[in-house]
């Protein structure tokens, strides 16, 4: 099982990288017929993805959600899905080529992580392991989307507003599309984060009888979930929008970022048996 | 059919001002205005085309003064003097009508040069003429031919993808800031001859609403009324940048019209949605420091420049290519029309002398008696041969291309058709 496992895990490296590359080649040149191979591609790699996840489930004999090598290539995961789902409604020009840059970082990241078998404790043996991660990884694919749309909004508006036009000016979408990105994603994004907050904190109740005990990824959690609010709701009341929004998405990503890998790495903590 | 032509009659937005092709006789879609041109008995073939900013006929008649002022008439009605016509009017024959009809089906005649709608346009006029029976073998092929070279310069060269003039650049950027622009209002603030120009490519691009602010509410008025708009006075202007997203500003004021402290409000009541400002005035009526502003994107008339500018480069290689793709078939045209002149010349050359010879024998054969079906016969195949050798030179002189050139062969024929008197009517 963990020969197949490695393989397919080979698999969605080189699978990743290509279709990351023909998207950057379609970055360059535009032309279309490039983009239909870098689709197939990526779609390839969600493929595979799911595949290596589920032998990865086979092999650990849980949902692999725990180490930190689980945990990235889940959140890689999440992000192809979501780029997928949300390409299947809305058209962005040439965010497939940020998404999918932004994916293999993720992977890249997954495979320098140790990729050993790590045992479950008991406390967390438990339906609740898959839904609660499971949940708050696909917010964070969302919002992994949101923090690229940031990016390119950032980068569009700058030649917009320096009226000097460079490589980037015809090849991002409009201001609009993007900001419409960053609405929706977030909206989605937030709305996982938060039946991840809730679902954590029911899990936390039966399994150490209080809902929240101030943990630091809790902690940074209800932190992220506030910069999130903040911004959904300035959008609704204020009508925060545009280069305000995009930034707003980058920091709140950042905080994710932090979320996850910082808190630990750094504070530790009754979630830090995901090392 | 000899001495008949391929004429091609036209106004188009370079010759005649808009106030004249606005008044123009034909507004009413196609089947009025064809139905009357084949009522104009000397036309053979005929195609209409009318755009915003074009009205061209494409004729195969013989060219006469008669037939110029029937088309005058049938173009401008009695609006506009005989005279004052003739000048907006332009009038090509034969191989420059092909080459200009290319030219236009190129989009290299458009206002905004290498702009895609002018092939559907005239695809469009195509259906109606032939629908109505007005074109025939040459305009068919014709046509054909320049929707290919349409086709060709789109494929071959990048003068689509190019922008061109400042209206172009401005919807350029809008899209780029709104992306898509249909649900979009435009505010002229002034109603100089550039705004209106800008306006109208936005409503060419489908924008909701045009609104018209200008200090004389009348000329407001009129030019609202163009855009199927509506007109406010200047004190509303502030009020309306809570509704429109995209402003024109074209006045001949000295000082600005806006200011940063103007706009900063309104754009909360906004909430934030983008606003584009284009200031094509000279000197400027709005407040450099508008682009300072969240959401709000201010582009002055060198800004624009360099946009145009930056889509100049690539697009002038393309006009040439794109140029030369239409002269290469234009010839190539002109080689298949001259193969249709040359072809009747050839006939009408036999025809007479079958006739003279079954002419001559019909009046010697009575006379020889005693001759045998054998000899008859003989006789019959020597008149052929003889004519078919006296032909042999003029034939091959027509026919020959050594001397190559469309206006050679012309010369060719006349000279063929003077000496053997082929006349006019040849039937």
């Amino acid at each position: 099982m963990s020969e197949i496992s490695y393989l397919l895990f080979q698999a969605v490296m080189l699978v990743t990288f290509l279709a990351c590359s023909t998207y950057s080649v379609f970055f360059v040149s535009q032309k279309n017929r490039v983009r239909k191979v870098a689709r197939i591609l990526l779609v390839s790699s969600g493929i595979l993805q799911t595949l290596y996840i589920l032998s990865r489930y086979q092999l650990v004999g849980h949902a692999p959600i725990t180490s930190q090598h689980e945990t990235v290539v889940v959140f890689a995961w999440a992000t192809t899905w979501a780029y997928l789902s949300f390409r299947w409604r809305y058209t962005v020009k040439n965010f497939g080529a940020f998404v999918s840059l932004l994916i293999m970082f993720l992977l890249v990241l997954s495979s320098l992580a140790s990729r050993e078998v790590s045992e479950l404790v008991p406390a967390l043996q438990s339906w609740w392991l898959p839904v609660h991660a499971g949940v708050s990884l696909f917010g964070y694919g969302f919002l992994a989307l949101a923090f690229c749309g940031g990016l390119m909004y950032l980068l569009q508006e700058r030649e917009l507003k320096s009226k000097r036009f460079g490589y980037f000016f015809p090849r991002l979408p409009s201001l609009e599309a993007l900001d419409q990105l960053n609405s929706h994603c977030l909206t989605v994004g937030f709305v996982f984060l938060s039946l991840g907050i809730v679902s954590g904190s029911v899990w936390a109740r039966q399994a150490w009888g209080t809902y929240w005990h101030w943990d630091p990824k809790e902690t940074w959690s209800l932190i992220t979930w506030f910069i999130y609010l903040i911004q959904i709701h300035q959008r609704f009341t204020a009508g925060w929008r545009g280069k305000r929004a995009a930034i707003m998405a980058i920091l709140g990503f950042a905080a994710v970022a932090f979320t996850l890998w910082g808190v630990s790495y750094l504070l530790g903590g009754v979630h830090s048996y995901a090392r | 059919m000899p001495g008949e032509r391929i004429i091609l009659l036209g106004v188009n937005h370079k010759t005649t001002p808009v106030e004249v092709r606005e008044r123009m006789a034909l507004s009413s879609g196609y089947e009025q205005p064809l139905t009357a041109l084949k009522q104009i008995g000397t036309i053979r073939e005929c195609y209409l085309l009318s755009t915003c900013n074009r009205v061209e006929l494409l004729l195969v008649a013989e060219p006469s003064d008669q037939l110029i002022d029937n088309i005058l008439s049938f173009l401008f009605g009695d609006r506009i003097a005989k005279e004052q016509c003739r000048e907006y009017l332009y009038i090509y024959y034969d191989r420059d009508a092909v080459h200009h009809l290319f030219m236009v089906a190129a989009s290299l005649d458009s206002m905004i040069v290498g702009e895609a709608q002018i092939l559907g346009q005239l695809k469009e006029a195509y259906r109606h003429a032939s629908r109505f029976g007005c074109t025939g073998p040459l305009l068919n092929r014709l046509l054909h031919k320049s929707f290919s070279v349409a086709k060709r310069v789109r494929t071959e060269t990048a003068i689509g993808s190019a922008a061109v003039s400042i209206s172009y650049a401005a919807v350029q950027l809008a899209k780029k800031i709104f992306g898509n622009i249909r649900d979009k209002k435009v505010l002229l603030i002034g109603a100089g001859e550039m705004a209106e120009l800008a306006a109208e490519h936005l409503v060419g691009q489908g924008v909701a609403e045009v609104v018209v602010a200008n200090r004389t509410l009348a000329r407001g008025v009129e030019l609202a009324k163009r855009f199927h708009g509506r007109a406010v006075s200047f004190d509303e202007l502030i009020s309306q940048l809570e509704q429109v997203d995209i402003i024109i500003s074209s006045t001949g004021a000295p000082t600005m019209v806006l200011r940063q402290s103007d706009v900063r409000p309104v754009m909360r009541v906004r909430r934030n949605r983008p606003l584009f400002f284009i200031d094509i005035a000279v000197p400027r009526d709005l407040d450099p420091d508008l682009n300072d502003l969240e959401n709000v994107y201010l582009y002055d008339i060198d800004d624009l420049s360099s946009v145009v500018e930056m889509n100049r480069t690539g697009r002038e290689r393309e006009a040439v290519k794109a140029t030369r793709i239409v002269d290469e078939m234009t010839l190539s045209f002109g080689r298949w029309m001259e193969g249709m002149t040359v072809t009747p010349t050839i006939l009408a050359l036999r025809n007479k002398a079958d006739g003279i010879c079954r002419a001559e024998l019909e009046k010697t054969l009575p006379r020889l008696t005693g001759l045998s079906e054998e000899e008859r016969h003989a006789i019959e195949v020597m008149l052929s041969a003889i004519t078919a050798k006296m032909l042999h030179a003029p034939l091959a002189y027509l026919k020959s291309e050594s001397c190559g050139g469309r206006d050679n062969s012309e010369a060719k024929i006349d000279t063929v058709r003077t000496i053997f008197d082929l006349g006019g009517d040849d039937q």
